[in-house]
């Protein structure tokens, strides 16, 4: 069996490129949602944006899926502190991600213009409020979220759902909605053609400037919250509970591994670097290249926050010292092992015939291919 | 001390979801693999009608297959939401076949349901055909790990506290893949989703045949479902739950109460095949009684005891004191983890901690224990029999009615002269609700009948609830009901419409 601390630390990694995975797969189509309403000028318009992602969306979907699933496996009290705690909050995902399956699949099965409309609205409400939702989310993590944990290891919420919606979180959640329709918008561009092309060329512009604005709003503001900094914990090594550390809050903590190990500072380069690759390519005929760039600047921007946190995943602004840790939320590491093994051997599986999907409905999608496949597409 | 109206509620909801979830998941099952059938008879044979057998089957499965991954979406978050310390207690565990189904099944599934929709021009007849098969194993892939999960809840193995951490860890992976209830629970829920997609193209295809429209593709889908029904009842009912029933201690409790069985008999025991039990009296006021039945078929021998509810509680009864003790020295080795005796005491007592937990419902503290709370969590201890004894019939009888069906469907179909019998396309059309009747009432079964635990033995239902309000609960429950009737709406009116477009929507203009 693999060495534990390695294991917290591999399996760390392991939900970051899940999360990475979730925002550059799910990412595209439900940027291609989100901005269905505004780029689709007329009924086969909006088919076509559709049918950009209408092969991919149900397998994309299942990145969000996996990484709930390996959070429940590898971080059980993560999963079980961040769902119950921010209740509200995660249904109000779950409620919107319902519009997403029924409003791909039935949209197009009936020709009334209403029941066309609607289900458009209900894409997009299915994009939208998950992508602004999990930046929301991620900027309540750097403050901290109101939960204690008794000593049976049960934890309580204090919080309320509207807490949730402070200025910080919602700058962060502009951030993601605004990353996720670059990423939806540059994914267009590459599929698509003629005015709507043109279209999704703007949008990926609008909203990768709106995205570089706002992630550097949210690093400055970074610099002035208070950050969580670990004091003293057992041996990394062994089996350990979160309430067996000392952790302690100080303004701009969150940058202390940044300076301590300044090589880290590629990270967020990265964001700035993929975005801006995918603004310079987006117009000139690189389309491809700058759905890449924009994938970039989704994996810069998760790791950002993920190696701000680090070792922190889930931190308490109640009681620190129960704040949830990659040391101390994780499985045993029996689980974590055979869970690592499941992954080497299962990712790679799905990496090659998902890519094998996208190549086979590869080339793009146009109004004359709607028109002779009214039947057969969404 | 938990608040019980947050329990109940979140019990109620989980029960409301996932009976809406299993509305659509056995569907997709079984009309996966006659999909398969009928795809490779089109590659085998080179007959268009099977192409548009696949097709026209497949945009049914299309839009029953969208509620079912709405509806699974909440199942895999709303442990963590409503269920937080279950999530705890046992994650480690239960969470690794959810993270497996998603990496394994879910995966390959939903990757390969696109392009079995869109796939039809761009690739080969085999390899489309690949795809179609490479779905349905997904699907069939997806629910023997979704019933890993569930087994170990029924029949916890491979798995060990840790007193650490306070919860349940892994200790055998292997045991648990390998869980003898999960494998009986997968046959039968999978081979009773075959039966669902059978009779659901039996029963379309009566009412084409009645109304003497789309007549050839009608005949040779009646034919497919037939043969492929028969097989699914037959293995539903044979391989079935039964034989799991032997298996575990909460398999046993659950038997008790399914068959209303208060005292222990000498062995085989007798089946009662109506029984009005009376809770109070710890009796039946009205038995119908068949001896030997029973013991004969849930144990498949002559000899072995089948135990009743009474001695299964006296038995309960003396693990709580146990389980107590252990709960004790459990409360001290958190405060010194040092404490050589209390951990004595707690390796001593360790098997029974989870019935030492059950009297938390209770008290708070263990000093209040008097011997009238640990009668009253011995009684908890088997679930309430008159809801288990009646799901469960309503389960057998529906699987009979549908047995006699598909014995007659098959054997006319042999003869080939069932589209000139009314009386039988009739049946048929009418009896596609059987099979969901007899799966929302084998769930209540497996599920209910596992009470008062989540984790048999291991971790108490009451301890498992997230503490969230009651107002919370009211708000998410009108949620999920509301939104969940509304898109169920929209999808019978889409299956319904479609259903009676038949093929022709493959050619035709849009309705």
């Amino acid at each position: 069996m693999l060495d534990y601390a390695f294991l917290k630390v591999i399996w760390w990694a392991l939900v970051g490129v899940l999360l990475i995975g979730f925002a550059i797969m799910d990412g595209h189509d439900m940027g291609v949602g989100t901005l269905l309403p505004f780029l689709g000028k007329d009924d086969t318009d909006r088919r076509v944006m559709i049918n950009t992602v209408a092969p991919h969306w149900d397998g994309n979907q299942v990145w969000f899926i996996t990484a709930g699933g390996a959070v429940f496996a590898a971080w059980p009290m993560v999963y079980a502190t961040a769902f119950s705690g921010m209740y509200w909050a995660l249904l109000l995902v779950l409620f919107a991600l319902f519009f997403r399956p029924v409003g791909f699949e039935y949209r197009s099965k009936l020709p009334h213009p209403a029941w066309r409309k609607g289900w458009d609205w209900g894409l997009f409400a299915g994009s939208a409020v998950p992508a602004l939702v999990f930046g929301v989310a991620f900027g309540n993590l750097l403050q901290g979220l109101p939960f204690s944990l008794d000593e049976s290891l049960r934890s309580s919420y204090s919080g309320s759902f509207w807490a949730l919606l402070n200025p910080f979180a919602l700058l962060a959640g502009v951030v993601s909605l605004s990353l996720l329709c670059m990423q939806g918008a540059s994914f267009l561009a590459h599929r698509t053609e003629g005015e709507l092309q043109q279209r999704a060329i703007r949008a990926t512009r609008a909203a990768g400037v709106v995205m570089l604005i706002a992630f550097s709003l949210a690093g400055m503001w970074v610099t002035r919250l208070d950050g969580f900094v670990l004091n003293a914990i057992p041996d990394v090594h062994t089996t350990l509970n979160p309430l067996m550390k000392e952790v302690s809050r100080a303004p701009g903590g969150w940058l202390s591994n940044f300076n301590n190990l300044p090589f880290l500072w590629i990270i967020p380069l990265l964001a700035y670097t993929g975005a801006g690759l995918a603004l310079a390519c987006v117009g000139r005929g690189y389309t491809l290249a700058a759905f890449v760039g924009s994938s970039v600047a989704c994996a810069g921007v998760i790791l950002t926050a993920g190696v701000a946190l680090f070792p922190f995943v889930l931190p308490s602004s109640i009681q620190p010292g129960a704040s949830l840790t990659l040391w101390d939320a994780c499985s045993s590491q029996l689980t974590l092992n055979v869970m690592l093994w499941v992954a080497l051997i299962f990712t790679p599986i799905v990496l090659a015939y998902t890519g094998w999907a996208y190549r086979v409905m590869a080339g793009k999608v146009t109004r004359d291919y709607i028109a002779a496949n009214d039947k057969q597409l969404y | 001390m938990i608040n019980e109206t947050v329990v109940d509620l979140s019990r109620l909801q989980f029960a409301a979801t996932a009976l809406y979830h299993f509305l659509f998941v056995p569907l997709t099952l079984g009309l996966s693999w006659l999909l398969v059938v009928m795809e490779a008879t089109y590659v085998i044979s080179g007959k268009e009608i099977y192409k548009d057998m696949t097709r026209f089957w497949g945009k049914l499965y299309g839009i029953n297959f969208a509620l079912g991954v709405t509806t699974g979406i909440t199942m895999e978050f709303q442990f963590g939401t409503n269920w937080a310390y279950y999530s705890h207690y046992v994650g480690d565990i239960f969470g690794a076949p959810l993270a497996i189904e998603g990496l394994m099944a879910f995966f390959l599934e939903s990757t390969m349901v696109g392009l079995f929709f869109f796939g039809w021009q761009r690739l080969s007849r085999p390899g489309h055909l690949m795809v179609t098969a490479l779905m349905a194993l997904g699907t069939n892939l997806s629910a023997v790990l979704i019933l890993i999960a569930n087994g170990w809840m029924q029949n916890p193995v491979g798995s060990a506290f840790n007193p650490v951490t306070l919860r349940m860890e892994l200790t055998d992976f292997a045991a648990l893949v390998l869980n003898p209830v999960a494998q009986s629970k997968f046959v039968h829920t999978v081979s009773a989703g075959y039966v669902t997609g059978a009779l659901f193209v039996l029963g379309i295809s009566s009412w084409y045949l009645l109304r003497g429209i789309h007549v050839e593709f009608a005949r040779r889908s009646f034919r497919v479902a037939a043969a492929f029904g028969l097989a699914g009842i037959a293995s539903t009912l044979v391989l079935g739950d039964e034989s799991g029933y032997s298996v575990g201690e909460a398999q046993r409790s659950k038997l008790a109460a399914i068959e209303a069985m208060w005292d222990t008999e000498p062995a085989p025991a007798g089946f009662n095949l109506i029984a009005f039990p009376n809770e109070a009296r710890e009796a039946n006021d009205f038995e119908i009684h068949i001896p030997y039945l029973l013991g004969l078929i849930a144990t498949r021998s002559t000899t072995e005891v089948i135990p009743g509810i009474k001695e299964i509680r006296q038995h309960n009864r003396a693990r709580i004191e146990s389980g107590i003790e252990a709960v004790r020295a459990l409360e001290i080795i958190r405060k010194q983890p040092g404490n050589a005796e209390a951990q004595a005491r707690f390796k001593a007592h360790e098997a029974d901690l989870g019935f030492g937990l059950l009297v938390k419902k209770y008290v708070s503290n263990l000093d209040q224990v008097s011997p009238e709370i640990i009668t009253q969590a011995a009684r908890d201890s088997v679930p309430r029999v008159a809801p288990l004894f009646w799901g469960f019939r309503v389960m057998v009888g529906a699987g009979l009615l549908i047995l006699a069906l598909m014995l007659t469907a098959f054997w006319h179909s042999l003869r080939g002269s069932f589209w000139h019998k009314p009386w039988l396309l009739r049946w048929a059309l009418y009896s596609i609700p059987l099979p969901w009747i007899a799966i929302e009432a084998g769930w209540f079964v497996a599920e209910y009948g596992r009470q008062p635990w989540t984790v048999y033995g291991v971790l108490p239902t009451h301890l498992s609830a997230s503490s969230l309000s009651e107002a919370s609960l009211w708000g998410s429950i009108a949620g999920f009901v509301g939104f969940y009737s509304l898109l169920l709406v929209a999808e019978m009116y889409l299956m319904f419409k479609y259903a009676r477009l038949g093929p022709s929507v493959l050619h035709g203009k849009t309705a």
